[in-house]
């Protein structure tokens, strides 16, 4: 066999092959969604143009835009972590729910001085999540049992149990709605461009965690130890790699970007925590990091395109009359089309990727 | 005469690669053609369009004169073609009968009719030869017999072309004997046999045709008669070879490598290596002979630290390693070229020189701290490429894109680029092609003139014969014997491989 098939050097060709198949899918499912916004004797353009306005129209449009796509980043880096040491973390839901109630309860009854309290109540945010991830990836790496067992039943006790210290031990008995107390004005995440524009700076935390992953992955052998885990756990375990000490380390990390989520969310727009806030953060972010490709600079875009969907939804059915369901529909097919890249492979007679691949998760126990 | 089978300009593309460019080959009526290659050669493509697992791009298949065209395997055995893969396709819970009616059974009523179905089956045993238990059970039977039921298998289904796929590579040389005596017979009874092989011993002695396919393409045809084994080498390779090792006597040191009562469980929990002792010296080369599947694997994985001892110990250099982890034992000094390059040696979506750092990416000066040192590893990238001639445009390529002689030349640079007490090379020349063994030979051979003690475990007698200073033989999980490098005879081995003792000076 001859090396002809040695893949080009260039850093476009590589950013260009890897994301041609997400961007494609992003066209074809935009283009069955418009085939459906006829069927249903509505206006493509219209709608459309009523989606693209809400969601990029004018700088209030994109800040909001950038303030629904910050969880996301989070949540995208969060599953991709997981992914590139081949583990399926379904827990990002439940890790959220727990880094916002660690975050909204730091932030709302402790007392520290500015600047320091907010910092604690971020990490204190950030660490649960990470405890949240680290416990099912002690459970597989010492029992073998399957993280996306595991980390769906702790969503369930996280969701539940954060409902339970809402809406009982730490409920704001001044409000009338079921939420924690507004956290301290030394906690909260300052906005960036004032309240109006509600972009606040967890924003830039997102932007700025989304290269300290790319690099932790990228340039340390800690990442090295999760990425040959994830593309070869034989060859890892002969290599003299610690392979239970990785899953562990891959899934902490991984709830601790769930806990940077939910700790943003609290401490940088919504000031308080209220009773099931989430609400699909968590499942969403398996779809950022499927369109991302598993490459954590990709989170920032897909995430941003997330939230430009959701942001813009609003307008759409104001001027249209589609419902803001379509936009679930066009996330759904989105994610099915990347997932099943195969089908856009075809479409688009593109040629499959040699070598590379990346494992989503691999059998049980093991 | 009219050829049983022809083949005329056969031609199989696969993506970027020429499989089988238009191969011209016959096989006459009661004739053993081998088909000699290295593997990548062309050999398992040509054999698989023939029994219809590919279907050809160009050119034509000829039975008996008539050209056909094959529709997968059952059309090919309609057609009197019997294949015997490598790997045998026999269903171990099952007895030999049912194994060998299984998909071509006689029903009497709802039942099957075994008893018909034996009777013809210790006919066709009797007519070829062929001794094989009717009621036994497949997973009982030593690998040898396991093959001629599947020969028997073929024959049952009316087989006149029989071909055998590398059929030698899991027997003994007595085993292997045994199976020249077969095929001769059933040639006797006017069977034709395309006999697959890469080695060249056996294709000397069994054949009467020698086709020998380079690259895709069939570079000549030969008989026993003309050929040697430098001449066929040559021709399979495309330039002379040296066959023999170029190795000057051990100058073996201290111990290095104790290894005391050792015993490794397999994977299903049964004992595979039994009170295993023995000692390895700085300098020196150790070959563990024995057929595959004797328990050589576990112990291999138990010396490196890739599972766990049940009992006794390990000891590198005076440090105890006992099931003390993979890490621990590189720490120690050890070296592992382990069997499946795919599986344990090679992380295949990594660059070249990501895998050339595999087990030494945490240590300076690849890892300055915590952080990776880019430079570091590409320039020792560069080093190695250039010292073990692997053929590559960039080490910056995925492993994936290498052949299989250049993927395991990464491995062998990996592991002899650190200061290696002990190399533990398994299988370390499996699939590969001449130049790339000769090439591997010579870099075990330079650790062991550098001190290091190499344990070889191979289940080619040729590589043990050529490269070792002192042969351990094992079987069923122990060491039967143990002979000096010098005295070691092809004969006497093969007898204790197949674990029959008694000939003197065991261990």
């Amino acid at each position: 066999m001859s090396t002809e098939h040695v893949p080009s050097t260039g850093a476009w060709r590589i950013w260009a092959t890897t994301f041609l198949v997400p961007v494609l899918a992003i066209v074809t499912a935009l283009v069955i969604g418009a085939v459906i916004i006829v069927l249903t004797g509505a206006d493509v353009v219209a709608a459309y143009g009523g989606l693209f306005t809400g969601a990029i129209g004018s700088p209030r449009a994109i800040a909001y835009t950038l303030v629904e796509a910050t969880p996301y980043i989070f949540g995208g880096l969060a599953v991709l972590i997981g992914f590139r040491a081949g583990l399926f973390n379904i827990g990002v839901e439940g890790q959220i729910a727990v880094g916002s109630m660690c975050a909204a309860i730091v932030g709302a009854f402790v007392t520290l001085p500015p600047v320091l309290h907010v910092i604690v109540a971020f990490l204190a945010g950030a660490a649960g999540g990470a405890m949240w991830g680290a416990i099912p990836g002690w459970l597989r790496a010492r029992t073998g049992a399957h993280e996306v067992i595991t980390t769906i039943m702790f969503n369930y006790i996280a969701i539940r149990g954060t409902d339970y210290l809402i809406k009982v031990p730490f409920l704001d008995q001044e409000s009338s709605s079921q939420r924690t107390p507004y956290i301290a004005t030394t906690a909260e995440i300052p906005f960036l461009f004032g309240e109006a524009y509600r972009l606040h700076g967890g924003f830039l935390i997102a932007v700025a965690a989304t290269f300290v992953v790319a690099w932790l992955l990228q340039r340390t052998i800690v990442g090295f130890e999760i990425r040959t885990a994830g593309a070869n756990p034989d060859a890892a375990h002969y290599a003299g790699m610690n392979v239970s000490r990785t899953i562990i380390i891959t899934m902490a990390l991984s709830g601790l970007m769930a806990g940077m989520a939910g700790a943003v969310q609290v401490l940088g727009l919504e000031h308080n925590l209220k009773a099931s806030f989430s609400a699909g953060y968590g499942f969403d972010s398996i779809a950022i990091a499927l369109l991302a490709a598993s490459n954590p600079i990709g989170v920032i875009p897909a995430a941003i395109f997330w939230g430009a969907l959701r942001n813009g939804a609003g307008l759409m059915q104001l001027n249209s009359g589609i419902s803001i369901n379509l936009i679930n529909i066009i996330q759904a097919l989105v994610i099915a089309f990347v997932a099943a890249d195969q089908i856009v492979r075809q479409i688009y007679r593109i040629r499959t990727a040699r070598g590379e691949g990346i494992t989503l998760s691999r059998g049980w126990g093991r | 005469m009219t050829p049983v089978l022809e083949v005329r300009n056969l031609t199989k593309r696969f993506p970027g690669i020429v499989a089988t460019d238009a191969v011209n080959f016959t096989l006459e009526k009661g004739e053993i053609h081998a088909l000699l290659g290295e593997n990548g050669a062309g050999k398992s493509t040509l054999m698989n369009m023939l029994y219809g697992l590919y279907r050809p791009d160009e050119g034509h298949i000829l039975l008996n004169g008539q050209e056909v065209h094959i529709h997968g395997a059952n059309d090919a055995i309609a057609r009197g073609m019997g294949m015997v893969h490598q790997h045998f396709m026999l269903v171990p819970t099952l007895t030999v009968t049912e194994n060998i009616i299984l998909g071509n059974e006689v029903i009497k009523g709802v039942l099957i009719d075994t008893a018909t179905a034996e009777r013809r089956i210790k006919e066709l045993a009797t007519t070829f030869g062929l001794d094989i238990p009717v009621n036994a059970y497949v997973h009982d039977l030593p690998v040898g017999v396991q093959q001629r039921v599947e020969i028997v298998k073929a024959l049952y289904r009316s087989a006149d072309v029989l071909i055998l796929d590398e059929p030698t590579a899991v027997l003994t040389p007595q085993e292997a004997d045994d199976l020249f005596v077969v095929i001769k017979r059933l040639k006797a009874q006017g069977k034709s046999i395309i006999f697959i092989s890469h080695k060249l011993r056996e294709v000397l002695a069994i054949a009467d045709r020698i086709s020998v396919l380079r690259r895709g393409k069939l570079v000549g045809s030969t008989t026993p008669a003309q050929a040697n084994e430098a001449s066929l080498a040559s021709m399979m390779v495309g330039r002379d070879v040296v066959l023999q090792v170029d190795k000057a006597p051990a100058q073996p040191g201290s111990v290095v490598l104790d290894v005391a009562q050792l015993n490794v469980r397999d994977e299903r929990g049964n004992t595979a290596v039994a009170d295993v002792s023995f000692q390895l010296r700085r300098g020196e080369i150790v070959g563990i002979a024995g057929v595959q599947g004797n328990g050589q694997t576990e112990l291999v994985a138990a010396i490196t630290g890739l599972v766990n001892a049940t009992h006794g110990q390990i000891t590198l250099d005076g440090e105890a390693i006992t099931n003390q982890g993979t890490n621990r034992a590189i720490d120690a000094g050890m070296g592992h070229i382990p069997e499946d390059r795919h599986h344990h040696g090679l992380v295949l979506s990594y660059s070249i020189a990501d895998n050339m750092v595999l087990s030494a990416y945490d240590t300076p000066p690849f890892a300055r701290g915590y952080i990776i040192n880019e430079q570091a590893i590409a320039q020792q990238a560069d080093t190695l490429v250039k010292r073990f001639d692997v053929r590559t445009s960039s080490i910056n390529a995925a492993a994936s894109t290498l052949s299989g002689g250049n993927q395991q030349k990464v491995v062998v640079a990996r592991e002899l680029a650190r200061p290696l007490k002990v190399l533990v090379a398994a299988q370390p020349t499996r699939g590969l092609d001449v130049g790339s063994i000769e090439f591997i030979h010579k870099s075990i051979v330079a650790a062991r003139d550098s001190g290091t003690g190499v344990l070889l475990v191979s289940a080619e007698l040729d590589e043990i014969l050529s490269l070792s200073d002192r042969i351990l033989v094992m079987f069923r999980g122990q060491i039967i014997a143990e002979i000096a490098g010098a005295d070691a005879d092809r004969n006497r081995i093969g007898l204790l491989m197949a674990g029959v003792r008694g000939t003197g000076a065991e261990a």
